[in-house]
């Protein structure tokens, strides 16, 4: 394996998210909270290791690596951690650097597992378009918001189940407060509603010009997705959605998003200007 | 042949603690500040008694000292007697005595808080400290006790840090606060209201303002008593019929009163949570019967917790402490011999610390390396 592999980059990016989780575990299994500095700096390590092999793979794609399965999930777990890196700090929660690293290594480890997601390379999917592919790449990152929010959702339903129960020792004492995870879900819900809309309506811009470009099925999925999201993020400003019941429908939503991204992906296959290769040698 | 010929001089640690003896014999041993400055004036002038210095806590009074020769610990011992208005024979079954190394890793677990009656408490760090600091202002201090006692310091520093001796809180009122910064993080602007004026509810607010609630409400159904409590918390005092009506306002509830039946009622609490539904409350039930409908705690945003679930809490982290005590005491025991093998008490002269003129023990210059820090801090 070359160092012009792509796939090698991604592997030692999916190698130092899984240290970050071990290293998590560890100090779980110990009683002891790890040090955050280190936390950072694993993931961070990872990041880049996975920015080279996007970037390579960008490099032969000719543009933003969103044409297949693995490259979706690939760009899904960048986007997360690009998110924990910019503001993880910011956020004080001791478990989000363990969770976005649990995050990442899953999303890198399966797609780099399975052969199948990266069998067809498509190539210039977005025709040479810049606007069609910061659509594509802001829809993508705000999935990447929405996995993250997805993590903050289960830890605070971990968090209110630990209170219910009254078990606050052991692993649970390294949990945050639950007021600052319900603060940090809804700060993720309005960035990853806002980032879709944007992309949403980047892409809206190309779509009323030539409707034949979008494949109406893949649209309405998308659209479902960020209202389904809005109506979320309006319900909780109205008070009328409680924090355990938004934490439950963010895992939903992020889980039928996911799904989502299959029949996205297959949309494609009839999309007019995509060349395809299923070349998988080493680049 | 004089005594002082025949010196073998030990470093020792005389006392009685709660470990063997009971509340009442205690409280005899207890030396109000006037009494042990008598005490110290008097056993100062002991001759043969090198260095000294007086821990006397609630739970414990431990001297300790380098003394030429058994003959003065037992003179040590009868005075101490004298002080406390004990007889000899009323002492012996409750007394400890230890000597050199043995004495060292008695101070370093005190300090440490492996002696304490609640395991790994802090402020018994504090207490040893204030004790050799107030033997350096009596110059009562020297070579020996300099350093035995830093050392034993940096010891006790190093159990705490690297044992989980210290880790949980373990009294109800201590457990009720960490339970507050687990759902709520800062307490800066946490709303707390206090119910009932009970000791125990006292003792949680007064932990909850040290851990930076800086809102507090009391209400009692003596309004006057309300008022008193929170001036004292500089706090405000709210009429009892009111609660209801105010309950929402509120993010920590803490309940002592002695009301015969619930004072917050199911449905007060599901009106309250309504008018905040996004925000939780944890409502503290300190009392006895319980203030709170058990129901309340299974309303979505409201965390319900009595006096048995934090003291199951307590018990829990008391528990894990007790775990650690083994690898503390290891830790004890080899740093112990290490600081034993430094103390060479046959270089300190006779001469040292022999009471002078007017009975006091001459101050002792410290050994070349020695940390002053402590010291250097209290002069």
């Amino acid at each position: 394996m070359s160092f012009s592999n792509d796939r090698l980059w991604l592997w030692l990016g999916a190698a130092c998210y899984l240290a970050g989780f071990a290293l998590g575990t560890l100090a779980m299994a110990r009683r002891k909270p790890h040090s955050r500095a280190v936390m950072y700096f694993i993931v961070g390590a990872g990041y880049l290791f996975q920015t080279m092999g996007l970037y390579l793979r960008g490099a032969a794609v000719r543009g933003c690596p969103l044409g297949n399965q693995f490259e979706i999930l690939q760009f899904t777990g960048w986007s997360a951690t690009t998110l924990y890196l910019l503001v993880g700090a910011t956020f004080r929660l001791s478990l989000l650097g363990y969770a976005t690293s649990l995050l990442s290594a899953a999303l890198a480890i399966v797609s780099l597992s399975i052969p199948s997601l990266d069998a067809t390379r498509r190539v210039g999917i977005f025709g040479g378009n810049p606007w069609i592919e910061f659509h594509a790449a802001l829809a993508l990152f705000s999935y990447g918001v929405f996995a993250l929010l997805s993590l903050t959702s289960a830890l605070f339903l971990i968090r209110h189940s630990s209170l219910k129960n009254k078990r606050l020792s052991g692993a649970f004492a390294f949990l945050p407060p639950i007021v600052d995870l319900d603060h940090i879900c809804l700060r993720l819900l309005i960035t990853g509603v806002g980032l879709l809309a944007a992309s949403l309506a980047v892409g809206s811009v190309w779509w009323f010009r030539d409707t034949s470009i979008v494949n109406l099925s893949k649209l309405l999925i998308t659209a479902g997705i960020w209202l389904a999201y809005a109506i979320a993020l309006a319900l909780r400003l109205g008070s009328l959605l409680l924090p355990k019941r938004l934490a439950w429908v963010c895992i939903l939503l992020f889980a039928a998003a996911l799904v989502s991204l299959w029949p996205i992906d297959a949309s494609r296959n009839i999309g007019p200007k995509a060349q395809s290769t299923a070349d998988h040698s080493p680049i | 042949m004089s005594e002082r010929e025949h010196t073998d001089p030990s470093f020792f640690v005389l006392g009685a603690d709660h470990h063997t003896a009971p509340l009442e014999t205690r409280e005899k041993l207890a030396l109000s500040p006037d009494r042990l400055c008598g005490f110290q004036q008097q056993i100062e002038k002991l001759s043969g008694l090198r260095e000294l210095a007086v821990l006397n806590t609630c739970n414990r009074v431990e001297i300790y000292g380098v003394a030429d020769s058994p003959l003065v610990i037992d003179r040590l011992q009868e005075e101490f007697c004298t002080a406390c208005n004990l007889s000899l024979s009323q002492l012996e079954p409750i007394r400890h005595l230890a000597k050199d190394r043995e004495a060292v890793a008695h101070l370093m677990a005190v300090a440490s808080g492996l002696e304490s009656q609640m395991l790994g408490e802090n402020e018994i760090f504090g207490q040893v400290k204030s004790a050799y600091q107030a033997a350096q202002v009596r110059h009562t201090v020297g070579p020996v006790l300099n350093r035995i006692f830093q050392k034993a310091f940096q010891g006790a520093k190093h159990i705490r840090t690297h044992t989980a001796i210290t880790t949980g809180q373990i009294s109800v009122a201590n457990v009720a606060v960490d339970l507050a910064t687990t759902i709520f993080g800062d307490l800066k602007s946490a709303q707390v209201l206090l119910l009932g004026a009970g000791e125990i509810g006292e003792k949680t607010a007064v932990a909850l303002r040290s851990r930076g609630a800086e809102s507090l409400t009391v209400s009692s159904r003596t309004l006057t008593k309300a008022m008193e409590l929170a001036t004292r918390f500089g706090g405000a005092a709210l009429p009892f019929e009111t609660i209801p009506v105010h309950l929402h306002k509120f993010d920590i509830v803490v309940c002592s009163t002695s009301a015969p039946g619930a004072v917050i009622t199911l449905f007060t609490a599901t009106t309250a949570l309504r008018r905040r539904p996004v925000h939780p409350i944890l409502f503290i039930d300190l009392a006895m019967p319980r203030d709170i409908e058990p129901g309340v705690g299974k309303l979505e945003n409201a965390y319900l917790y009595n006096l048995d679930d934090l003291a199951r809490i307590a018990e829990g982290n008391r528990a894990a402490r007790q775990a650690e005590v083994a690898k503390a005491r290891l830790i004890v025991e080899e740093r112990a011999q290490t600081i034993w093998k430094l103390i060479d008490l046959s270089s300190v002269s006779p001469a040292h610390g022999r009471p002078d003129a007017s009975g006091r023990l001459t101050p002792q210059p410290p050994l070349p390396g020695l940390d002053r820090g402590a010291s250097s801090r209290s002069t």
